[in-house]
C-alpha cells in the first residue's frame, strides 16, 4: 500500500463511521466602518511602533517624496515594472527580471502595495507589476512602499478578502526584526533593516 | 436558608477549624447547617492522578451523601471546581449516566464559600473583625475553574481591623498541585520558593486562600522557614469577630488572639 | 476508542527528537539547580508573557477569534482526509509535488533523496518543527548533506551544539552573554570586538547567513498553514530569513504535518490574527509568506510538499486527546506555564515542550507500555492551574487532556503497582462512610508521631518524605470536624440523612 493510502486510511479508522459535524461562527469583526482618515491615522501608529518611517503626502507630490526620502540612501534604486513614471526618483532601475542575487547590487527599492491593513500595520505585496516580484523587496537594505488611501482598509479579514490567494504574497509588517534574544525586539535582520512608507491621500 | 456543609477530606481529617470557622460564619449570618454525615471526599485527588475508574464510586457517595440538599457549601475552590467539572464526566465515561445526571444536578447547588456568600446570600460584609495584615493568594482553581474572581477580596476589605496588601505574582501556581507536589517534589518546592518569597516580601502576618490545600503547601513551607507568616483560610477569617470563639468551635482557631501562633495550627 | 485497539502506529523510536531519556522529575531536578537558566528564563517568560497580554486585550473580538479558531480547527479534524486530498490536488494543480511519509525515517528518506537529485551537499533552512521532530538534519548530515539552520534562535542551538528548549525561540535558555559567547568561539571571521547587545548579535548573524542565502540552490521549510481549496502555502516569521529560503533557491522542499491544514483561504483571516499576538506578542509578524506551487520568474522553480503523520493519526484516534492536534505552535502555554518557567524545555525530553508538550508529544510517541524515557512522566509535569488553558489561541484545554492521559496511563498498567493499591483502598473508603471514619482516625493517629508537636517530623518514610523533605505536615487533629459535630449535635434532627441505597 502506497503511504498516501495508509495514511488516508489511518485518518479514517482514527475518525470512524461517524463524522461530526462542526459550526464555524464567524462572530469576530469582517468590516471595519471607521472614517479613512482615521484608519490612516491607525496604520501610521502601528507602522511607526515597528520603526517604519511613514511620509504622508498628497497624490501630486508621491515623486517628491519619495526622491526626499531616498536623498540620505547612497546607492542605485531599483523599481517594479509596474511603479508609475510620476514616482520614480531619478536614475532609478527598473527591474528587468536579471538573476535575483543580482539584486543585492541596489541600495533600496521602490515597490506599490496591493493592499495595508490598518489595524496590524500590514503591506501586503502580491508580484504584480507594481509591487514587483518577491526577491525585489527583499534583498536591498531599504525598502520604499507607496500606499494609496483607496488601498487602506481596517483589519486583517478586509485585507485578506482583496487578496487573490494563488499568487505568491508577501506580508510585511516593519522592517525586519528578531525577538530571539531574551524575547525582547531588534529591528533589522536578514530583510529589509529600512522601511519607508509613503501614505498617499488627498 | 438551609446550608448542607461539605467539609472536604482534606479540612475534615486534616484542618478541622476550617469547617467549623465555616460553620460559624454561616449560623451567625442567620442561616441554618446541616453537615451530612455520610460526607466523604469529591474524588478529585483520584481523578487527577489518573484515577478516574475508582472516583466514580466516590462521587456516587457524594452524591448520595448531599442527596436532596438545597445548597451546599463548601470551603474550598478546587473541590468545588472538580464537582461542577468532573463528577458527572467521569461517572459519563464510566457509562453511570443516572449518577452523571444526578452529579450535575448537585453540582448546579453547590458553591464556593466566597461564591455563596457574595452571590447567594449578597453579603460582602459578613460583620468579621479581624486586626492583622494579610495578604490574599487567589489559588488557580478559583481563580481560573471557579472565577471567583475579586470576591474574596470585596470580603476581606469589608472586615473591620484588617490591612489587606497585594501579593505580588499573585495569579502564579504556589506549587501544590495535588500528587504533583509529591511526584515532582523538586519543582513544586521551587514554585513554592517563589510565592513564599513573594508572600513574605509583603511583610504580612498572614497569607490567607479560599483553598486549604494550597494553604497547607504554602503553611508547610513557610512553617518549614521559622517564618512567623502564617496561612489562614478565608473561612477563619472571615469567622472572626470581637467576640470570643465561637461556642461550636472547639479551637480558638478563629479569635484575633492567635497572631502568635506557628503557621501550623495546633 | 484508541489507536492500539485501531493498530494505527506512534512514532517510531530511534528517529527523531519526541523522546527524552529521563522521566521528567529527574531531568528537571537537574535543571532547578541551573541559576542561569532560571534566571534566563524568568526573564524571556516575564516579558514575553507581559507583551501578549497588551496586545490581547487590544483585541475586541479576541474571544470570539478563539472559538473560530477552535471550531476550525475542529472542522478541519472531522474531515482531514478530505481536506487533505484537496490540498494535494491544489498543489499539483499549480506546479507542485507532493509527498507522503508515513514517519519520521520515511520523510528524511524522502527529503534525503531530493535533495540528492538537485546535487546539492548543503541545504539552508527555514526554522520548523516538523523537521525538527523528525530530526532532519541529523538525517541529511548522515547522507553527506549540511542543513544551515538560519533562523537566528536556531543558529544559535545549532552553533552552540545545543539543543530547542522552547518552540518559537529555541535558545530562549541563553542570555545575550552566551549568545555572544557561542559567536565569538563558533563563527569565523567574527568581529572581534562583537559585543553582547542584541543588535549586535543580529547583524553578526546577518553577515554570517548573507552569502549562504545567495549561493543555496535547495531550501527546506516547515509551513504553519495550507490552504487545502487553493493550495496556499504559509510561512510566518520575523527576520527575513524565511523570505530568503523561500525565494531564492531553485528548489523548495516543505515538511508539514498533516494536521496544519486548514479548509478555506478566508479561514486564514482568524489564524493570522491569532497566532503572532499570542506567540510574539506583536499585532502582526514582521513577514508571512504564502504561495502556491510554482510562480514563474519568481521563487523556487520546483516545490516539493512533505505531508508527515508519524504518530498524528494516533493522536486523532483519542476522542479526548486530538485536541492537541489543533495546536498553532504560538507557545503561549510555554510562556505563561510555571513548571516550564522553572524547568526550561530540555527537561521534556521533546521538541514539543511545555504544557502542550506534555500532551502532544506523549500521544505521538504512545504513553503505554514498558519502555523506557519520559513519555509516561510527562502528563504529570503540571499543577493543572489552568494558565495555559486560558491563554490557548484555539482553546485547547491542555489541563483536561493532561488529567485523560494521567488515566490512560494509569488504565494501560497491566498488574498494579503500590500506588494504584493506595488509591484503590482509599476510593473504597471514601466510598463508604464508615470505612472512612475509621480511616481517618487511623490518620489522626499520625498525631503520636509528632509527641506534642504542632507539626509532624521532617523525616518520615516515602512518599510522606517527598512532602517532608522541604514543607511541614501539621499534626492531624485529635477529632475530625464530622466527628466534632456529630458530638456536638447529638440530636438527629438537623441531619440530612442518606436514603438512598448504593
Amino acid at each position: 500500500m502506497s503511504a498516501r493510502d495508509e495514511v488516508l486510511g489511518r485518518i479514517r479508522s482514527a475518525l470512524g463511521a461517524e463524522l461530526p459535524a462542526v459550526e464555524v461562527r464567524r462572530d469576530y469583526r469582517t468590516t471595519d466602518d471607521r472614517p479613512l482618515p482615521e484608519l490612516l491615522d491607525v496604520l501610521t501608529d502601528r507602522l511607526e511602533d515597528y520603526r517604519a518611517s511613514v511620509l504622508r503626502c498628497a497624490p501630486d507630490a508621491v515623486g517628491a517624496t519619495v526622491a526626499a526620502a531616498l536623498s540620505s540612501v547612497p546607492g542605485d534604486v531599483v523599481v517594479a515594472p509596474g511603479v508609475p513614471a510620476a514616482w520614480r526618483p531619478d536614475g532609478a532601475v527598473e527591474d528587468d527580471g536579471r538573476p535575483a542575487v543580482d539584486l543585492t547590487a541596489f541600495a533600496a527599492t521602490l515597490t506599490g502595495v496591493t493592499v495595508a491593513v490598518a489595524e496590524t500595520g500590514t503591506l501586503v505585496l502580491d508580484a504584480s507589476p507594481a509591487c514587483g516580484r518577491r526577491a525585489l523587496s527583499l534583498l536591498p537594505d531599504c525598502l520604499v512602499c507607496v500606499v494609496t488611501a483607496d488601498q487602506v482598509v481596517g483589519g486583517v479579514p478586509e485585507g485578506l478578502a482583496r487578496l487573490d490567494p494563488l499568487r505568491p504574497l508577501t506580508m510585511i509588517s516593519g522592517p525586519s526584526a528578531t525577538s530571539d534574544i531574551e524575547l525582547q525586539r531588534v529591528e533589522g535582520v536578514h530583510g529589509p533593516r529600512t522601511l519607508l512608507v509613503v501614505l498617499v491621500s488627498d | 436558608m438551609k446550608v448542607a456543609l461539605f467539609a472536604t477530606c482534606l479540612v475534615d481529617t486534616i484542618v478541622p477549624q476550617v469547617a467549623h470557622a465555616t460553620a460559624a460564619l454561616l449560623e451567625r449570618l442567620g442561616h441554618e447547617v446541616v453537615v451530612p454525615p455520610g460526607q466523604s471526599c469529591c474524588g478529585q485527588m483520584h481523578v487527577n492522578t489518573g484515577y478516574r475508574r475508582e472516583a466514580v464510586p466516590i462521587v456516587a457517595n457524594h452524591v448520595r451523601a448531599f442527596a436532596g440538599a438545597e445548597a451546599v457549601v463548601a470551603p474550598s475552590g478546587s473541590c468545588v471546581a472538580s464537582i461542577h467539572h468532573q463528577q458527572a464526566m467521569v461517572a459519563r465515561r464510566a457509562g453511570e449516566h443516572g449518577l452523571a445526571d444526578e452529579a450535575e444536578a448537585l453540582a448546579g447547588r453547590t458553591y464556593e464559600l466566597s461564591q455563596f456568600l457574595v452571590d447567594v446570600l449578597g453579603v460582602t460584609d459578613v460583620g468579621a473583625y479581624y486586626p492583622h495584615r494579610v495578604t490574599y493568594h487567589p489559588t488557580c482553581h478559583s481563580l481560573r475553574l471557579l472565577r471567583v474572581g475579586d470576591r474574596p477580596l470585596q470580603l476581606l476589605r469589608a472586615v473591620r481591623g484588617l490591612e489587606l496588601v497585594e501579593l505580588p505574582g499573585a495569579e502564579s501556581c504556589c506549587g501544590f498541585g495535588g500528587t504533583f507536589a509529591v511526584k515532582n517534589a523538586d519543582t513544586s518546592t521551587a514554585m513554592l520558593t517563589d510565592k513564599m518569597a513573594n508572600v513574605l516580601s509583603t511583610h504580612a502576618e498572614i497569607c490567607t486562600a479560599g483553598d486549604a490545600s494550597c494553604l497547607m503547601h504554602i503553611g508547610g513551607g513557610l512553617s518549614r522557614l521559622r517564618s512567623g507568616t502564617r496561612t489562614v483560610h478565608l473561612a477563619e477569617i472571615l469567622a472572626s469577630t470581637e467576640q470570643s470563639t465561637h461556642p461550636a468551635t472547639p479551637t480558638d482557631a478563629v479569635t484575633p488572639h492567635q497572631s502568635t501562633t506557628p503557621a501550623i495550627p495546633r | 476508542m484508541t489507536a492500539v485497539f485501531l493498530g494505527i502506529p506512534t512514532a517510531p523510536a530511534g528517529v527523531g527528537n519526541l523522546r527524552g531519556d529521563r522521566p521528567f522529575p529527574d531531568a528537571a531536578r537537574d535543571a532547578l539547580r541551573d541559576g542561569q537558566l532560571r534566571a534566563n528564563l524568568g526573564h524571556a517568560t516575564t516579558t514575553i508573557r507581559g507583551k501578549r497580554a497588551g496586545v490581547v486585550a487590544e483585541v475586541p473580538d479576541w474571544a470570539e477569534l478563539r472559538e473560530a479558531g477552535r471550531a476550525i480547527k475542529a472542522a478541519t479534524m472531522a474531515r482531514l482526509d478530505e481536506h487533505l486530498e484537496e490540498l494535494e490536488r491544489q498543489v499539483t494543480a499549480r506546479g507542485g509535488t507532493v509527498h507522503w511519509a508515513r514517519d519520521a525515517a520515511e520523510a528524511n528518506r524522502i527529503v534525503t533523496e531530493l535533495v540528492q537529485a538537485t546535487g546539492a551537499d548543503e541545504v539552508v533552512k527555514v526554522k520548523s518543527m516538523a523537521t525538527q521532530e523528525i530530526g532532519l538534519n541529523e538525517a541529511l548530515e548522515a547522507a553527506g548533506i549540511a542543513a544551515l539552520e538560519t533562523d537566528l534562535a536556531e543558529l544559535i542551538v545549532q552553533l552552540g551544539d545545543d539543543k530547542p528548549s522552547h518552540i518559537l525561540v529555541p535558545a530562549i535558555h541563553k542570555n545575550r552573554a552566551e549568545i555572544r559567547e557561542i559567536f565569538a568561539c563558533t563563527i569565523p571571521g567574527v568581529d572581534p570586538e562583537l559585543t553582547d547587545d542584541p543588535r549586535r548579535l543580529a547583524m553578526a548573524a546577518r553577515e554570517h547567513l548573507r552569502e549562504r542565502f545567495l549561493r543555496a540552490r535547495v531550501a527546506v521549510s516547515g509551513a504553519n498553514f495550507a490552504v487545502a481549496e487553493t493550495g496556499t502555502l504559509a510561512v510566518v516569521e520575523s527576520e527575513g530569513n524565511g523570505r530568503m529560503c523561500l525565494t531564492l533557491p531553485q528548489t523548495l522542499i516543505t515538511v508539514m504535518g498533516i494536521e496544519k491544514l486548514v479548509p478555506t483561504w478566508r479561514d486564514l483571516e482568524v489564524f493570522l490574527q491569532l497566532l503572532p499576538r499570542s506567540s510574539t506578542g506583536e499585532r502582526m509578524n514582521p513577514y508571512t509568506s504564502l504561495w502556491a506551487g510554482v510562480t514563474p520568474g519568481d521563487g523556487p522553480q520546483e516545490f516539493h510538499l512533505v505531508l508527515l503523520d508519524n504518530g498524528r493519526t494516533a493522536v486523532l484516534a483519542d476522542e479526548v486527546g486530538r485536541e492537541a492536534l489543533h495546536c498553532i505552535r504560538c507557545s503561549a502555554c510555554l510562556n505563561v506555564c510555571p513548571v516550564y518557567e522553572r524547568t526550561g524545555g530540555h527537561a521534556y525530553g521533546s521538541v514539543y515542550p511545555g504544557p502542550i508538550g506534555a500532551v502532544l508529544s506523549p500521544q505521538l510517541t504512545g504513553l503505554s507500555g514498558g519502555t523506557a524515557g519520559n513519555s509516561a512522566s510527562l502528563p504529570f509535569a503540571s499543577t493543572l492551574c489552568g494558565a495555559c488553558y486560558d491563554v490557548c489561541p484555539v482553546a485547547i484545554d491542555i489541563p483536561s487532556i493532561l488529567v485523560h492521559l494521567r488515566a490512560e496511563h494509569v488504565e494501560a498498567q497491566e498488574r498494579p503497582g503500590a500506588e494504584a493499591l493506595a488509591f484503590r483502598g482509599l476510593a473504597r473508603a471514601m466510598s463508604h462512610p464508615r470505612l472512612w471514619r475509621l480511616a481517618q482516625r487511623a490518620a489522626g493517629l499520625g498525631r503520636f508521631l509528632a509527641r506534642g508537636r504542632p507539626t509532624l517530623p521532617a523525616a518520615l518514610p516515602p512518599p510522606a518524605s517527598a512532602w517532608t523533605r522541604t514543607r511541614d505536615l501539621p499534626t492531624p487533629p485529635r477529632e475530625t470536624f464530622t466527628q466534632a459535630w456529630a458530638r456536638e449535635h447529638s440530636r438527629a434532627s438537623s441531619r440530612a440523612r442518606p436514603e438512598h441505597g448504593a
